[in-house]
């Protein structure tokens, strides 16, 4: 018996649940008041709704169907597991995203799917409800769609045209990995994707020759994904392979997903609790590489085996490691410099740069822009303030270090 | 003492007039004591006591853009310090222009926290504002209706109504708050602030969102601090999903320990037949073995040395099967590397320059590299380029040689050091072989020329050109 639309939201809706990515932002600029349809995108993105995972909910993130003919070891909808699976007809998927755009739910659609028969019509029926949600119902809202590995490149090219951004999934930071757990999914094959996805890109930004006009393709970028802790990669590993993955692709984001048990799963994974706290280490040290002007050997070179420190975030880390680098003089420093300070973000940084300008910028002064003095005093000298031998205290750490926990008995 | 009696629902011309009359009168901060107008109270600015005009010889009050830009919003929290604080921040002003940015003053961080709180109330509102159908209001019946009931923090609907009209254009709708209500019918935006009264509805879609929401938890990764800091308990009287929240955090536990004792089940039917099907696709696409389709083919899965994991695929060569001259350049770059072509990036196009130059047509060339995938330090977000080393030249030797054994060129030209290496085995200063012609074995020669990305990098235009002349020279040999 056919299941109801409400059975198969919630399989689909399941199933979706283990792609990390959320975001609705950086696309271009538009709305329906030019065009009289539904919908707009005005740079930062918005989340709808939390779930008590503490994630945001921005997108309808569900998958087409989750019939799957690979078999990846990780993933819920392999084909060798026993889910329950189900398919929505394209009309349905079009139908959810409206109503639930209508009632301000969403921001748009992020739709997967399984793969069915071959890549290229499970691609074609994807690009359908994006092509159908932009020209027959004027939808202005942000669509992402993920590309199926090995999908042919009219398809790509022709989803780039309605998608705001495209992702394809890494999956896991080495090949070896990869031909472990995802013995039909090529490496070498997600990387040409992810290389030819980045030419048509920069082929649309250049101006055409005859109305300097940029042609809109993908115009929110792509994305990946990387599950973290399924395999044995260390961090230096993982954050190594972000970095080419950002050079050589300009992705926007990679994102890291602690793996976390799925519903009848390969004995060959580890069942515990998802590292949660790994997780966000790795997305701090993305940062820093990414806006903080550290290099990911920096980062990982803190600690021997190259895991980051899971007590510490990554630039107290390496802060404390590099103590004959402070203290820095916040009226002084250069913005490089600041960047490195434990405690310092970028809206901190460039807030001390244009006050100090007209002022000696004093501690107590970043006590109101909100940050941590415990945290800052050390590394910092500031107007009416010296650290002193503070920074050469062999218990420094421990002032950071989160108090050890008691263990439970039971 | 002057009073100053305002509405108070965040209309930033309100408090303007009033602050430019006083600030033109020379009324200090301390003096003024600023009301909300309530019932009974004359509306709007000032009522009889204050006998305030604009002095008689024209003063123009300017203040810069960010302190208009702060006090639009500021102006629209609910504090009823707002309007003394703001006031008190444009007399500062007028006597240090660049008060604004010292971001670390008091009066300025406090107005800054005003600003935020209006902002994160807008953006939340913008968030949780949860429309449902209503009777469709519209005659024709094509446009339908939709209802809000919205509670914020502070007077942010006027703001933010003509976002809502530029989303939800093609329905009508209403936003009813306490703080005043909008409506958009698809010509008319209409704003209203006198609070509204709570509207009693029901949409059946929200079951449906429900389910959304239940199920796209993910209860093996319980953080319920992440999701009220986000999401308040405040917002949640009015959002259709928050009601499920308690049962799926006391759930989860449970959920999850169900998932690890339940051990992995026999896998479906359709998992074997998928399996074999899979494994007679695999062995019918292979080429004849000994063509140079085979080598390709085979050459795309290489991996003799570690580099395969970090380029992103095999740049093998390319040109007529029987071309006379072989061109083997170093390694694939950036381009070639996302292209899967060899010589196609700028040293690619230099290249091609110089050959035309000498009017030599590439399609009959065979061109390739001595190492088939790009060697690369990721930096932000660029590559650079780097040397394969002896060892990776070695492994990678192993192609080459089968590209050479099957194209049998009569003349090879080793395009820099690295190609030289490869083809001969003996390490040289480029400068020492450069130009000459050497024999190899079968009767094929060997011209040594530089690599075309050397004369990219060298800075200097004259030396350049000079060089590029150079290059063409050593390339005529390939024309006899």
């Amino acid at each position: 018996m056919k299941k109801s639309l409400k059975e198969r939201l919630a399989i689909l809706s399941d199933a979706a649940k283990y792609d990390a990515s959320c975001a609705s932002s950086g696309t271009t600029k538009r709305h329906a008041a030019g065009s009289g349809g539904l919908g707009s995108t005005e740079g930062s993105g918005i989340c709808h709704a939390y779930a008590p995972d503490g994630r945001c909910i921005s997108l309808l993130k569900i998958l087409l169907t989750n019939f799957c003919i690979y078999d990846c070891a990780y993933c819920i909808n392999r084909s060798s597991s026993n889910v329950e699976r189900a398919r929505f007809a394209p009309e349905e998927v079009i139908w959810l995203t409206l109503e639930f755009y209508r009632r301000n739910y969403i921001e748009g659609l992020f739709l997967s799917s399984g793969i069915i028969r071959s890549s290229d019509h499970t691609m074609e029926e994807m690009v359908r409800i994006a092509r159908e949600l932009r020209t027959t119902h004027n939808f202005r809202g942000y669509i992402h769609l993920k590309s199926i590995p090995e999908a042919s490149a009219a398809l790509i090219e022709e989803a780039g045209l309605y998608a705001d951004r495209l992702s394809i999934n890494i999956e896991l930071p080495t090949d070896s990995g990869l031909g472990r757990f995802a013995p039909e999914k090529k490496p070498e094959g997600i990387r040409r994707a992810m290389g030819e996805l980045r030419r048509k890109i920069e082929d649309a930004a250049e101006p055409t020759l005859r109305t300097k006009k940029r042609r809109h393709f993908v115009p929110a970028g792509q994305s990946t994904q990387m599950i973290v802790g399924a395999d044995g990669a260390s961090d230096a590993t993982i954050l190594g392979t972000s970095a080419r993955l950002y050079g050589s692709y300009g992705l926007k984001r990679v994102y890291y997903s602690a793996f976390s048990p799925i519903p009848d799963a390969s004995a060959r994974l580890p069942l515990v609790k998802p590292p949660l706290m790994r997780e966000h280490r790795l997305y701090q040290a993305d940062w820093l590489y990414r806006f903080y002007g550290f290099e990911i050997g920096e980062i990982t070179a803190v600690t021997a085996d190259g895991n980051l420190d899971l007590d510490l975030d990554p630039k107290l880390a390496w802060a404390l490691a590099h103590r004959e680098r402070f203290p820095v003089d916040i009226n002084r420093a250069g913005k490089e410099l600041l960047l490195r300070v434990p405690g310092f973000g970028t809206k901190t940084v460039n807030a001390i740069l244009s006050s100090r300008r007209f002022r000696r910028v004093r501690l107590e002064d970043l006590g109101r822009l909100g940050v941590s003095l415990r945290k800052v005093q050390p590394f910092i000298v500031a107007e009416g303030w010296t650290p002193n031998r503070l920074l050469d205290r062999a218990d420094l750490r421990a002032l950071f270090a989160p108090k050890p926990e008691q263990l439970a008995l039971f | 003492m002057q009073t100053i009696f305002l509405k108070g629902r965040g209309d930033f011309e309100e408090w303007r007039a009033a602050a430019r009359l006083l600030l033109l009168n020379d009324i200090a901060p301390g003096e003024i004591a600023w009301r909300i107008a309530g019932k009974g109270d004359a509306l709007a600015g000032f009522a009889e006591p204050q006998q305030l005009s604009l002095p008689a010889e024209k003063r123009v009050v300017t203040v810069p853009p960010a302190f208009v830009d702060l006090a639009e919003t500021a102006v629209c929290h609910s504090d009823p310090q707002r309007f003394d604080l703001l006031y008190r921040l444009l007399w500062r002003i007028r006597g240090d222009r660049h008060l604004m940015q010292v971001v670390s003053d008091p009066d300025v961080m406090a107005a800054r926290r005003l600003e935020k709180s209006v902002r994160r109330d807008s953006h939340k509102m913008k968030a949780f504002v949860r429309f449902k159908e209503v009777a469709s209001g519209d005659p024709t019946g094509r446009r339908r209706s939709f209802l809000a009931w919205f509670e914020p923090d502070h007077f942010i609907v006027a703001r933010l109504a003509p976002f809502f009209r530029r989303r939800f254009f093609d329905m009508d709708w209403v936003i009813a708050t306490p703080k005043g209500s909008a409506a958009w019918d698809g010509e008319q935006l209409t704003i209203n602030d006198e609070p509204a009264a709570k509207p009693d509805i029901r949409d059946d879609a929200d079951d449906l969102w429900r389910i959304y929401y239940a199920n796209i938890f993910n209860p093996a990764r319980l953080k319920v601090k992440a999701m009220t800091s986000e999401m308040p308990r405040k917002y949640w009287k009015n959002l259709p999903e928050a009601d499920l929240i308690p049962d799926l955090i006391a759930n989860a536990e449970a959920k999850v320990r169900q998932m690890a004792e339940k051990a992995a089940s026999q896998p479906p039917a359709f998992h074997a037949r998928l399996r074999a099907r899979h494994g007679q696709a695999e062995t019918l696409e292979a080429p004849p073995s000994g063509s140079w389709e085979a080598l390709r083919e085979e050459a795309r899965r290489c991996t003799r040395c570690p580099l395969h994991c970090h380029a992103t695929q095999t740049v093998f060569g390319e040109g007529p099967q029987d071309a006379r001259v072989m061109l083997v350049g170093e390694q694939p770059g950036d381009q070639e590397d996302l292209s899967g072509r060899p010589f196609v990036g700028p040293a690619g196009k230099l290249f091609d320059g110089v050959l035309s130059d000498i009017g030599v047509e590439r399609a009959g060339l065979y061109v390739t590299n001595a190492v088939k995938h790009f060697k690369y330090e990721p930096r932000g977000k660029r590559r650079i380029h780097r040397k394969p080393n002896e060892a990776e030249i070695a492994q990678c030797r192993w192609w080459l040689k089968q590209e050479v054994d099957l194209i049998c060129p009569s003349l090879i030209v080793a395009m820099g050091a690295t190609a030289y290496f490869s083809l001969t085995g003996e390490r040289r200063r480029l400068s020492e072989v450069r130009g000459q012609v050497l024999n190899m074995t079968e009767g094929r020669r060997l011209l040594v020329t530089v690599h075309p990305s050397y004369l990219l990098r060298l800075p200097d235009p004259v030396a350049q050109q000079r060089e590029r002349e150079l290059f063409r020279d050593d390339l005529t040999a390939i024309i006899q």
